[in-house]
């Protein structure tokens, strides 16, 4: 059952990471491999340790025990600024956008990653720092009209629909330059058009060659956009497979469902 | 309109030594420039990073002391060792003060960056004081209490050109004046960077600042060594201006005299410490024509009181919205409300 059902080059390994609060264990020993261009979803009931696993992948919170490999290099012990740099980029669940900032200054923020500006060349607004700033633009515009939340540039982050500062909170990730994307319950609390719209989006990134790494509660959408799932149950990866191996997977029903009452 | 304001209010600026007969109000311009080139540095760290330092006056008679010292020149012993230093023109210590108040702005930012609210406010405020300590105890360096007297004044030009030493009110009033037009071009390049963008995304939201891959202390340090600079180049300024500095320098009061400039202007406003620099540096003088000394403090008192509460994102955000009501946003830029910090900072 857990075998890799992927043949694809895995880029990010996660290997015997366990996290310990205290007495509690979030993680117990979580083990998976998330290929090249691959979407794998990370499911499992509230509480199963997801956000968790995003934390300790993302340097936001460090392992007890285990490690994480991105692209060969070990991410043990970087800071979060760190490892975005390496092109693995992650949304949040709740903080997703800078509320008080235009959307379009969001973007131009999120783009701190593709910016080389120089010191000194700021000071002095030398041309090749306004060029250079005029082109970041430019690149901010393309992201708004990717994500389609470009008629809303202008408003602040804060005060878009809820669905669309999700969207922005994508296009935020998404201006860092990554080259795998980790999507922390990106539909929760949308609607059914709002959750198709970022399907949609979704298979547009994966058009572009992005990974994916997506934890989701919308099991239909889940079941819709993955190559792969892997399900956490009391921080214990308990199924690793196809959405269709996942759905008859016995223990998977009996974490979603509970143990069935034996009728008499 | 806007565009032009700051060209206009330098034009005015400019010319009030000519028309303004009163030397003591004169005087008072001077001290107040210098202070709201302080204000101008705190901002970049309380209102563009969101740090609260109440230690900042550290800076400021770092500054002080260092561009003093170096012009007087000294001779003290450390550790045995017999350091003498020969005076140096001022402007090489208003230089050097610079320089050193920048240093110490990185240091105590590597060190006091690892916390973050009441805790970096805490260590600003420990910082300002060992340094006041210092400059209190250090007797043979410093003159202690007795304080620095006869520091000269600042002398501008060149060999070849020959000297002119700034002895007048009007003329220390011109390098104040185009040290805030410089500090004030500086400031304005780097928030509307993407330097200043990620010390503005630091503000915001720490944690998705450093999700984008933004350097936290790399940025916090930037802001602080820039601060600590300007302030020191305040100081610098201060000392040849006044030409007598003691370890009051350092006082608290100092410090809340740049954080009053800073919030009741706006906070994260390139104006704003400008505006509450000018309110604020002479509302005690103008105050004093009309009502007693006891009054006057407490009319300084109200008036920050009601601003704050009247204006809580300060004056220049509340004068900046009243303008974008009434004429409509008629840029063709794009609006950056990287001005606007609306959430009062906890």
């Amino acid at each position: 059952m857990n075998a890799e059902t992927t043949s694809r080059q895995p880029i990010l390994a996660i290997e015997h990471v366990a996290v310990h609060f205290g007495g509690l264990i979030a993680i117990s020993d979580m083990n998976f491999h998330v290929g090249e261009g691959e979407l794998v979803s990370l499911i499992g009931p509230n509480g199963a340790g997801k956000t968790t696993a995003f934390n300790v992948i993302t340097g936001f919170l460090k392992p007890t025990k285990g490690r994480v490999t991105f692209r060969g290099t070990s991410l043990n012990g970087l800071k979060p600024h760190e490892v975005t740099s390496l092109g693995l980029v992650r949304t949040f669940q709740r903080t997703s956008v800078f509320d008080k900032i235009t959307v379009f200054e969001n973007v131009l923020i999120g783009l701190h990653r593709r910016t080389a500006a120089s010191l000194f060349g700021t000071l002095m607004s030398l041309p090749k720092e306004r060029n250079a700033e005029a082109a970041l633009r430019e690149q901010a515009w393309e992201i708004l009209k990717l994500v389609g939340i470009d008629h809303q540039a202008d408003e602040l982050g804060g005060s878009l629909p809820y669905g669309d500062q999700r969207l922005l909170g994508v296009a935020l990730a998404l201006a860092a330059d990554p080259s795998a994307l980790l999507l922390d319950e990106p539909v929760s609390g949308m609607n059914a058009s709002e959750t198709a719209r970022f399907v949609s989006l979704l298979n547009k990134l994966r058009a572009k060659g992005k990974t994916i790494l997506l934890v989701e509660h919308d099991m239909p959408m889940v079941m819709g956009v993955s190559d792969r799932i892997v399900v956490l149950n009391y921080g214990r990866i308990i199924a690793n497979g196809t959405p269709s191996e996942i759905q008859n997977d016995p223990e998977v029903i009996q974490a979603y469902l509970g143990q069935g009452v034996k009728h008499a | 309109m806007k565009r032009f304001l700051p060209y206009i209010a330098v034009a005015f600026f400019a010319s009030v030594p000519l028309w303004l007969q009163d030397q003591y109000f004169l005087h008072t311009l001077v001290v107040s420039g210098i202070f709201m080139l302080a204000a101008m540095s705190l901002n970049l760290l309380l209102g563009y990073t969101g740090q609260l330092s109440l230690g900042h006056v550290a800076f400021f008679g770092i500054g002080a002391y260092v561009s003093a010292l170096t012009s007087l020149g000294f001779s003290v012993s450390i550790f045995g060792f017999q350091i003498t230093h020969e005076p140096w023109p001022p402007v090489v210590g208003v230089i050097l003060g610079t320089l050193v108040a920048g240093i110490c702005g990185y240091l105590i930012g590597k060190l006091a960056f690892r916390v973050r609210g009441a805790y970096f406010v805490i260590v600003s405020i420990s910082f300002a004081e060992v340094v006041r300590l210092v400059a209190l105890n250090w007797v043979e360096l410093t003159n202690g209490p007795l304080a620095l007297p006869g520091i000269p004044p600042l002398t501008i030009g060149f060999e070849w050109t020959g000297y002119a030493t700034l002895w007048g009110k009007a003329q220390n009033y011109y390098v104040v004046l185009v040290a805030i037009i410089i500090a004030y071009v500086i400031i304005k390049r780097l928030v509307y960077s993407p330097f200043g963008r990620a010390m503005i995304a630091l503000r915001e939201n720490e944690t998705l600042a450093m999700s984008v891959g933004i350097s936290v202390t790399k940025y916090l340090v930037l802001a602080a060594i820039f601060a600590g600079a300007m302030a020191g180049t305040a100081g610098g300024l201060y000392a040849h201006y006044i030409q007598i500095i003691d370890p009051m320098v350092f006082m608290f009061l100092n410090t809340v005299t740049m954080v009053i400039m800073v919030i009741t202007g706006g906070k994260g406003t390139l104006a704003g410490p400008l505006v509450g620099g000018l309110i604020f540096g002479l509302a005690p003088v103008v105050l004093r024509s009309y009502v007693g000394p006891e009054l006057q403090w407490i009319l300084y008192g109200l008036l920050m009181i009601l601003i704050v509460f009247v204006l809580p994102d300060g004056i220049v955000p509340a004068i900046e919205r009243w303008f974008g009501r009434s004429s409509g946003n008629a840029d063709d830029q794009r609006p950056l409300t990287l001005e606007t910090s609306k959430a009062p900072q906890s």
